[in-house]
């Protein structure tokens, strides 16, 4: 699946779609294809204040389990419940439905942008 | 080599092993241990010249006459001692058909749920037991005992918890050898551990409720060590309010009768279910168990059996969860725990089957009315009891004279449980007779005759809820019923008993009969733990010799046999590091260096162990990187506290640089863990203490045949030198302090005074004459020649099979050791077919699959062991074969990517029956035999095929719909 123009990305195999001063974040489809079928997500709590490149959540596959890195610090103003009660919309649609959570950004660190994020992965 | 038992181990006999050695080039067996293991560590460099390791081999007859000589040295006395251990009557129908039955001891670990529908609905038996009798929502597969359970549950507590606190708080009327475990263990985990007598404290307490410490968890026994029967509902609540999880260590036959725990708002049970017909074997093994309230089943450890669905939709169970667990996130797992104990587990459950819960709670009625009958007759005869209410244990006062009253007990074949000069403790159990009641009660003065008295239950306590209602356990009550339900289970199953379990690293060789003989003998089965050490001369003599045993063949000093599993071994082993450390003053040293290519175990252990991992690259051959080893020893610094390396490594490759990376450590001042996973690969060739290891764990269940069970029982000791002996595995209530310490060839004994690692003093004892027979059978000689013939037969199979499936890494000379690794990846990338399809296709062939993608991913690591013989390998090479023209038809578009006998491997009956759509034939789906093979093998093969009773089950569905107790009878109908 082609990574979208509009999106950054992070050498953690997230994605933001960065508004003004918050983001939406998920994990992109490489990483989605490379976990196998997602069966639970865990997220951060609503509210909850996040450091960029610390830890804020897992996604466990049936093989592996995967954390979820907050790609800027901020504080979480939303979760995707759906993603919680339906892991495998990280499968069916990384960019999208599977999103995981939306943050307001403090201080947004240097992403990559898809051409760099398509590099990185070499497909 | 004469010796009959070691040519009835080894499969292979001279004629085959020529044939194989020809194809390899090696004009002897010797030749080719020569080439494969490196000459600097063999064990003739290190030993004194004429020196043996082991006695001279016995026959099998002289071994087992050698055991009876053991066994006639014990005392089975009729045990009123408790705390965790009763005597039980084990149903003859379930140690005839499970205990002592090939098709439930040597199956494998569920892995491939496919072949293993049998044993996984035993376990979820077991699951839904427990669940039940609990009032909680979901159980796992099992404990590795009712104290480990209880460390397990702490550590839950500590990630589940909403409280910030490190406390841990421990009722006073817990287990012995819980609470010891538990203050064991706290220290390497930076917990703090406080002790609360909350039965007094409610007492004092009266309305204004019981203040307890600020807390992350609590546990609380019921009923109590003493017997007696608290009303944990306060305690729960307030720990609940203070956000810490609630724990109650419950008896299963006790809440046939009481109040559940789930039921009083804990969050977690825990326990053992031992006394569901699993006999005491002097501390085990037992299964223990523990459940967890909705909400907290990922956070559970162990194994744990879900439902999910397989192909056509049909429900079939499987492991689920797995993604928890150390394999996959190493040192971030929720435990070190891979096993747990699954026959006997089902063995339990089982118990529960066949006695469903009207017999179950009529015993534990029958146990009750005992008790409370003897509690009438010891007050009638003027007797101080301790408590008003309890279930099958009493606390009788005698103000100094327990010595006096537990000898005239003792004379009179029953051992009591003296807890101090004025306190004795009772317990009964399922085998109490009236006539024991009246002799017991006259140990303590003159007496009535039996007399039935009321229930001593706490009115508020008694247990309305239901329990086992589920059809399963109640079906087979009549022995015929349970016979066939049995072996019907069986029958889904693969087993040794069918074919080859070929997987690399779990070393699924033979369990001779021979070696299980004893093991369900009384004088071995009967003695309770904590038995006085007069009762216990023939196993503590036995466990003397076997300590003895492995000195010699590991090269250590002293071996301690309490670990009950590989991964307690290696806690133990590290905590002993520990130990050693601090003892010298060097507390900062902390750091564990485990190289990429370890077992996740190896990482898991070692935070446990309080330590803090730092990750070794490996070379592309699969071998440490001495670089990295430098680079990493060299950051660290002051604080390397030990390097972990698995001898010969995870990738199946003798390293020859072994001994320069136990120097490299040792001067830096860290110690060398060797994990003795695949010491079968060196045993009588060469030795860890020898090149530099200060400890290592052994797993009995793989080098010296224990069997798997079905994932449990194993045994894992802990061997180490001399200078690590104080830090080994000690037990309050070890019936000989002394443990074989061998020196320069000098035999002594030293005092293993570390802390506990299992609830009981020798862990695991009843099992330890299989790997005794063992290596009394085979002797040096034999022991060698079991190395050196697995070492052929997975040389052979890699040339064999290398020609069609790349070898990952080979030593030098170009040879593996004991395993080898098929690439499967070139294979993917070709045709698109999976190491899963190869897998599971291998069903079809009638074999189970080797193991699959560790340690590397999309590749299969096999292991035939020194047991196969040379048809038998000849045919699994067949298959492999066979299996890689069917992907290369697949990839030349013979057959469709998603429509071929490979991804629609395995292939059941029901399959075949009825329409057919598949653009391959039914023969091809099931009798997949190579076009060349002869008729009579071929109607052979035919007549014994083994057919999978679920088509392949799918992995995200049960993962994704937790479903972890038996589903209604409605789930199968289709």
């Amino acid at each position: 699946m082609a990574n979208p123009q509009e999106l950054k990305y992070t050498e953690e195999h997230e994605w933001l779609k960065v508004d003004g001063d918050s983001a939406v974040v998920g994990i992109t489809a490489y990483a989605a294809e490379k976990l196998g079928d997602v069966v639970y997500v865990e997220l951060p709590k609503v509210g909850a204040a996040v450091v960029a490149g610390t830890v804020v959540g897992e996604i466990e596959s049936t093989k592996s389990v995967g954390e979820l890195y907050a790609p800027a610090t901020g504080t979480v103003l939303e979760v995707n419940d759906a993603v919680v009660s339906n892991p495998e919309l990280v499968n069916d649609d990384p960019f999208g439905g599977g999103w995981l959570i939306k943050i307001s950004i403090t201080d947004l660190p240097a992403l990559l942008n898809a051409d760099e994020y398509t590099a990185l992965t070499g497909e | 080599m004469s010796n009959a038992f070691a040519q009835r181990h080894i499969g292979t006999d001279s004629v085959a092993q020529a044939t194989m050695l020809a194809h390899l080039g090696y004009d002897s067996i010797e030749h080719l241990i020569e080439a494969a293991i490196p000459e600097s560590i063999h064990v003739d460099r290190f030993r004194a010249p004429g020196t043996t390791l082991l006695p001279a081999p016995a026959t099998e007859r002289e071994a087992l006459a050698e055991l009876r000589e053991l066994a006639s040295l014990n005392t089975v006395r009729r045990s009123l001692i408790g705390q965790g251990y009763y005597d039980t009557i084990t149903p003859a129908v379930i140690k005839r058909n499970v205990f002592e039955n090939p098709s439930w001891y040597t199956a494998y670990t569920p892995y491939q749920p496919e072949i293993s529908q049998g044993r996984l609905e035993a376990i979820i038996n077991f699951q839904t037991m427990v669940t039940d009798l609990t009032g909680l929502a979901t159980a796992n597969g099992s404990m590795l005992d009712e104290s480990t359970a209880v460390v397990e549950a702490m550590m839950l507590a500590r990630r589940s918890s909403k409280s910030s606190s490190n406390v841990f708080v421990v009722d006073a009327d817990t287990f012995a050898q819980s609470k010891s475990l538990l203050a064991g263990r706290v220290h390497a985990m930076g917990i703090e551990l406080v002790e609360v007598d909350f039965a007094a404290a409610a007492t004092a307490a009266g309305a204004e409720g019981v203040e307890i410490p600020e807390c992350f968890g609590l546990l609380v026994q019921y009923p109590g060590a003493s017997g007696r029967i608290f009303d944990p509902t306060a305690v729960i609540a307030s720990a609940k309010e203070m956000g810490a999880i609630a724990i109650v260590a419950a008896d299963l036959l006790a809440l046939t009768l009481i109040t559940s725990p789930g039921e009083l708002g804990a969050d977690v049970a825990v326990g053992t279910s031992q006394r569901f017909g699993v006999p005491m074997g002097f501390g085990g093994p037992h299964a223990g168990y523990l459940a967890v309230r909705a909400g907290l089943e990922r956070s559970m450890p162990g194994r744990l059996v879900g439902v999910s669905v397989d192909a056509n939709g049909e429900p079939a169970y499987r492991l689920t969860l797995q993604a928890r667990e150390q394999h996959i996130r190493r040192d971030k797992a929720t435990s070190n725990i891979c096993t747990a104990q699954v026959l006997l587990a089902v063995m339990a459950g089982m118990y529960a089957v066949y006695h469903g819960p009207q017999g179950l709670k009529d015993i534990a009625q029958e146990v009750h009315s005992k008790a409370t009958a003897l509690d009438a007759l010891l007050r009638a005869g003027g007797s101080e009891l301790a408590h008003e209410q309890f279930f099958d244990t009493l606390e009788v006062r005698v103000a100094g004279r327990a010595s006096v009253i537990f000898d005239i007990a003792k004379d009179a074949g029953f051992l009591l449980n003296v807890v101090d000069d004025d306190t004795l403790r009772i317990s009964l159990d399922e085998t109490t007779t009236r006539g024991e009641v009246e002799a017991v009660a006259r140990f303590f003065g003159e007496t009535d005759e039996y007399l039935n008295a009321p229930d001593a239950l706490p009115t508020a306590l008694v247990r309305t809820s239901t329990y086992l209602t589920h059809e399963v356990f109640n079906s087979y009550h009549s022995e015929t019923a349970m016979m066939r339900y049995l072996k019907r289970l069986a029958d889904y199953d693969y087993a040794l008993d069918r074919g080859m379990i070929p997987l690399g690293s779990c070393t699924m060789k033979l369990n001779a009969a021979s070696e299980m003989e004893a093991v369900s003998w009384p004088e071995y089965a009967g003695l309770h733990p904590f038995a006085p050490a007069g009762d216990a001369a023939g196993y503590l003599e036995l466990i003397a010799q076997l300590e003895k045993w492995l000195v010699d063949v590991t090269g250590y000093d002293t071996v301690s046999l309490q670990p009950n599993a590989g991964s307690q071994g290696e806690l133990a082993g590290l905590l002993a590091i520990r130990g050693f450390h601090h003892a010298n003053g060097h507390a900062q040293r902390t750091v564990c260096l485990i190289p990429s290519s370890a077992h996740g175990t190896n990482a898991a252990s070692a935070v446990l162990a309080g330590m803090t991992v730092v990750v070794v690259a490996c070379d592309e051959a699969g071998n440490v990187d001495l670089g990295d080893l430098r680079a990493k020893i060299g950051a660290a610094g002051e604080h390397l506290a030990a390097l972990m390396i698995t001898y010969p490594s995870t990738h199946g490759v003798y390293e020859h640089e072994v001994l320069e990376i136990t120097n490299l450590v040792h001067t830096a001042g860290g110690q060398v863990y060797v994990d003795g996973a695949n010491f079968n690969a060196l045993t009588g060739f060469a030795r860890y203490g020898d090149f530099g290891g200060d400890v290592s764990h052994l797993n009995l269940h793989k080098t010296f045949c224990i069997p798997h069970g079905g994932g449990g029982p194993g045994v894992g000791p802990v061997a180490a030198k001399a200078h690590l002996a104080p830090f080994l595995p000690g037990h309050f209530a070890m019936q000989s302090s002394d443990h074989v310490l061998v020196l320069d060839g000098v035999v002594s004994t030293i005092e293993h005074g570390g802390y506990q690692i299992s609830a009981a003093p020798y862990g695991s004892p009843s099992i330890l004459p299989i790997s005794w027979a063992y290596i009394r059978m085979m002797g040096e000689d034999g022991i060698r020649a079991a190395t050196a013939s697995a070492v052929l037969a997975a040389n052979y199979m890699a040339r064999r099979l290398g020609e069609y499936y790349p070898v990952l890494y080979t030593g030098d000379s170009g040879l593996v050791a004991h395993e080898c690794i098929l690439d499967v990846r070139p294979l993917t990338d070709a045709t698109g077919i999976t190491v899963d399809d190869v897998a599971k296709r291998l069903v079809d062939f009638g074999f189970h699959a080797p193991t699959m993608s560790f340690p590397v991913p999309g590749t299969l690591m096999i292991e035939p062991t020194e047991s196969e013989d040379l048809i038998e390998i000849e045919r699994f090479i067949e298959a492999m074969i066979t299996i890689k023209a069917e992907a290369d038809a697949v990839a030349a578009g013979f057959w469709p990517a998603d429509d071929n006998p490979l991804v629609n491997a395995p292939h059941t009956a029901a399959t075949i029956a009825g329409e057919w759509e598949h653009p391959y034939s039914r023969e091809t789906a099931v009798y997949p035999f190579a076009p060349g093979l002869d008729a009579v093998a071929r109607t052979t093969r035919i007549r014994s095929k083994y057919w999978p009773p679920v088509r392949r089950v799918d992995n995200a569905f049960g993962d994704r719909n937790l479903v972890c107790s038996c589903p209604p009878p409605e789930a199968f109908e289709s």
